[in-house]
């Protein structure tokens, strides 16, 4: 599976365009964001509600490579703008956190089946 | 009214006053708050008695709503006024709570249209109120005792204390492995802007020296958490790293306050944050556990009134 999936498969929003397009390998969903480092991978997603620039500078440092923003939290300018910089693609959906995690969690399984 | 301070750039003493200042040190507690079955004519008279322009409607120590002037005037237009304070106030309000920093207030003011906002202490009880004239008031205080306190430096300059310099430990020059890396970043309370450069930074100066993914992500993390810890729970510190004979060294080192209970704080899930910092997803209990877990060796030395020293080191395959 790849992020730009999240685009047209799964119609999440994205924040902005022209993100660097790669696969995604796992996902993790969580709002704390200590344990989003602890346990996400690398080359992951992130699944959350925290649209913060703080939840960019995690991403980063543990190797995440894109974030989707669940229940339609409003995005700040601010993290738009940091996500880009640092290359995370960063989308957003009305849907929950537990619904997003159930359609990455199929979609990663089928794509290694 | 705009507050024309710069909340992330400008000057490092205005930044310290403005982040070091919370917004229980600015609002004020004597309160004029009227009930939800107040009449509005009482509300319009409790304004001008106190020369007030908004009135928190409560229910005991709960805020319910606030009138304002404009709310006031609306009722006034539509020959309301008697009508009961809960029929004609604004019941979506914009809040602060007393822990936040002083920036918290200043962002509020000029983002939103609202010219004062309710303070609510931990319990979610309301504990005072914040305006624009408190925060010039305080700031000007503050700010005439800053020029003072520096006028007097400048007349007489302090020499230098090389141990309260932040840097490497003098003691460590001179030792025959060379020092492959050496990067210092101060850190500030609460700037939650700021929080997680140096990591970066330290992450990027690892990965550009060929180190191994999974040791500079270990790194990262402890870093991570506690260069957070310092900009959550401390009054300022310097997050130090040095890499020297195939050791990573990171060093967090901040002023205070100190941890009482040092054994409570590296368990897992123990924390003494407040809820503004747990709703951005912090203070969850997992910092020191997390930055212990991720190094080879770890050690703390903390104690009230003196601060805390973290010293997270991890081993790595120095070059071929």
């Amino acid at each position: 599976m790849n992020i730009s999936d999240f685009q047209t498969r799964f119609g999440f929003e994205a924040m902005y365009d022209g993100y660097v397009d790669a696969e995604v390998l796992g996902g993790y969903t969580s709002d704390l964001l200590s344990d989003v480092m602890s346990k996400a991978g690398e080359a992951s997603t992130l699944v959350t509600i925290q649209a913060h620039k703080n939840t960019v500078a995690v991403a980063t440092l543990v190797g995440i490579n894109s974030i989707i923003i669940c229940n339609s939290r409003p995005v700040s300018a601010e993290m738009i703008e940091s996500a880009k910089a640092e290359g995370i693609a960063l989308f957003r959906t009305d849907k929950t956190q537990f619904e997003v995690s159930g359609l990455l969690y199929c979609a990663l399984r089928d794509a290694k089946a | 009214m705009d507050i024309p301070i710069n909340t992330e750039g400008g000057s490092r003493v205005i930044l310290e006053l403005i982040y070091s200042l919370k917004v229980r040190d600015v609002m004020t507690r004597k309160l004029v708050t009227a009930s939800a079955d107040t009449g509005m004519r009482e509300v319009q008279q409790l304004m001008r008695d106190n020369g007030i322009t908004g009135i928190p409607i409560v229910e005991r120590t709960r805020l319910l709503g606030i009138v304002s002037i404009g709310d006031l005037l609306k009722a006034l237009d539509q020959g309301q006024m008697a009508e009961p304070a809960a029929s004609h106030m604004s019941a979506s309000v914009v809040t602060l709570e007393e822990e936040m920093p002083l920036t918290f207030a200043i962002s509020y003011l000029n983002r939103y249209e609202f010219r004062r906002f309710p303070v609510l202490d931990k319990t979610g009880s309301l504990a005072g109120i914040i305006t624009a004239s408190d925060i010039i008031k305080t700031l000007l205080v503050e700010m005439n005792r800053e020029v003072e306190r520096l006028e007097a430096t400048i007349a007489h300059p302090q020499t230098i204390d090389p141990a309260a310099s932040p840097g490497l430990d003098p003691g460590s020059a001179g030792t025959p492995e060379e020092i492959v890396l050496s990067l210092s970043f101060p850190t500030r309370q609460y700037d939650f802007d700021g929080a997680g450069k140096a990591s970066a930074e330290f992450k990027k100066a690892l990965k550009q020296l060929g180190i191994e993914a999974s040791i500079v992500r270990r790194a990262a993390i402890a870093s991570y958490e506690l260069e957070l810890n310092q900009v959550i729970h401390s009054t300022g510190g310097v997050m130090e790293y040095i890499l020297r004979g195939g050791r990573i060294t990171i060093v967090a080192r901040d002023q205070g306050p100190g941890i009482a209970d040092v054994q409570a704080a590296l368990t897992e899930g123990f924390s003494t944050a407040n809820n503004w910092i747990r709703s951005l997803g912090f203070g969850a209990g997992l910092g020191l556990p997390n930055a212990k877990r991720s190094g080879d060796d770890f050690s703390i030395d903390s104690a009230p009134g003196r601060g805390t020293t973290v010293c997270v080191t991890l081993n790595y395959a120095a070059g071929p």
